[in-house]
C-alpha cells in the first residue's frame, strides 16, 4: 500500500508530526510556515487522508487523564489456522481499541493475538478480557494481561529530517 | 475537564475536516466560539488531558516501518536503560508493563532498515535481547475513549 509522496508532502509531515498549529485557521498557519498556498496544503492533506497516509486529523487523549487507569494489553495464543478469523471477531468487539496479529517468540512468548482493553479499574478491564475469552472458547490455548504501570514515552512519529525531506 | 471539554475531546477524537475553519462545526455544537475551542485545546494539551493534536500518520502507507518490541529490563537498570532508549527519536511509544517482559516500545522509522538499525543499537548498547513483534495483520485500530 505504498504511495507516492513528493517533497512538499514530506515537509507537511515533518511540520505536523509533533502536532498542528493551534489556531482558528490551523491549515492557513501551517501553509504560511511552509510558504505554500493554503489550498495546496489542504488539498495535500485531504489526498493523504484519502490514501490512508493520514488516518485522521484530530485529538489523541491521554487515557490516564480521562480516568482509564487499568490499561491492559491482552495477549492470546490461538492456533495459526484460525487466527485470522478470530482476530477479526475480537477486533470487532466494541471495547477493543487495537487488535493485531503478531509473531510468536518461542519459547518465551507464545502469544500471537494482541487486543488492547481499557477500564477505569481492573475489575472493569477483567470483565472485558473475560468476554474475549468467552468468544475464543476452546481456541484459546493460553492468555495473559499485561497492565501498563507507567507511560515512559508517548511522542508518536518523529521522522528524521533527512527522511522527512526537510 | 468540564462538559464542554468532554464534548470537544469526544468529537475531535473522531477527527475534523480539512477546510479553512475546521473548528466551526464543533464550536457550534458546543455553543462556543472557534477561538474558545482553540483556547480549550491549548489548555487540554498543557494539562496533559490530550497527548497530541494533529494528523495521525500511518507510516506504513508511505514506506515506513512500525515495530513493537519488548525487553526484560532488571528493575535496578530501568531508569538508565529507558533514558538511553527514549533518546532515539524513532522510539515513538514506550510503556512499563507488569510482566517478565516489562518494557514495551514502538520504533517508528522511515524504512525497515532504519527501524532494525535502532533495534540492534538498543540491543548492543543495553546488552539485553530485544524481542521484535512486528504486526502480521491489523484487525482493528480505532482507539476511542469516552471522555
Amino acid at each position: 500500500m505504498n504511495c507516492e509522496l513528493d517533497a512538499d508532502d514530506y515537509r507537511i509531515i515533518a511540520a505536523t508530526q509533533g502536532g498542528l498549529p493551534l489556531a482558528v485557521r490551523p491549515f492557513h498557519v501551517l501553509a504560511e510556515q511552509l510558504e505554500l498556498a493554503a489550498d495546496d496544503v489542504m488539498g495535500r492533506l485531504q489526498r493523504m487522508q484519502d490514501r490512508g497516509v493520514v488516518r485522521r486529523i484530530g485529538a489523541v487523549p491521554n487515557h490516564y487523564a480521562l480516568g482509564y487507569r487499568a490499561n491492559g494489553m491482552s495477549v492470546w495464543d490461538v492456533a495459526d489456522a484460525c487466527v485470522d478469523e478470530l482476530g477479526e471477531a475480537v477486533g470487532a468487539l466494541p471495547f477493543v481499541t487495537h487488535c493485531y496479529q503478531r509473531p510468536r517468540y518461542l519459547p518465551d512468548w507464545p502469544y500471537n493475538l494482541f487486543a488492547m482493553v481499557h477500564g477505569r479499574d481492573r475489575t472493569e478491564t477483567e470483565a472485558k478480557v473475560a468476554q474475549i475469552a468467552a468468544l475464543l472458547g476452546a481456541a484459546n490455548r493460553g492468555h495473559c494481561v499485561l497492565y501498563s504501570r507507567r507511560i515512559l514515552k508517548k511522542t508518536g512519529l518523529r521522522l528524521a529530517p533527512a527522511a522527512a525531506g526537510a | 475537564m468540564d462538559g464542554i471539554d468532554r464534548l470537544l475531546v469526544d468529537a475531535l477524537q473522531e477527527g475534523m475536516p480539512v477546510c479553512a475553519h475546521p473548528f466551526a462545526g464543533v464550536a457550534e455544537q458546543a455553543g462556543i466560539t472557534e477561538e474558545d475551542v482553540v483556547a480549550r485545546l491549548q489548555r487540554l494539551l498543557q494539562d496533559g488531558s490530550l497527548s497530541r493534536f494533529g494528523p495521525l500518520f500511518n507510516v506504513e502507507a508511505f514506506g515506513g516501518s512500525y515495530v513493537l518490541a519488548a525487553m526484560q529490563v532488571p528493575a535496578g537498570d530501568l531508569e538508565h536503560i529507558v533514558g538511553l532508549m527514549n533518546g532515539y527519536p524513532e522510539v515513538a511509544h514506550n510503556y512499563l508493563r507488569e510482566h517478565r517482559f516489562n518494557v514495551w516500545f514502538v520504533v517508528a522509522a522511515a524504512d525497515a532498515g532504519r527501524a532494525e538499525t535502532v533495534l540492534r543499537d538498543i540491543e548492543q548498547r543495553t546488552g539485553i535481547p530485544v524481542c521484535r513483534l512486528p504486526k502480521v495483520r491489523e484487525h482493528f485500530v480505532g482507539a476511542r475513549f469516552a471522555a
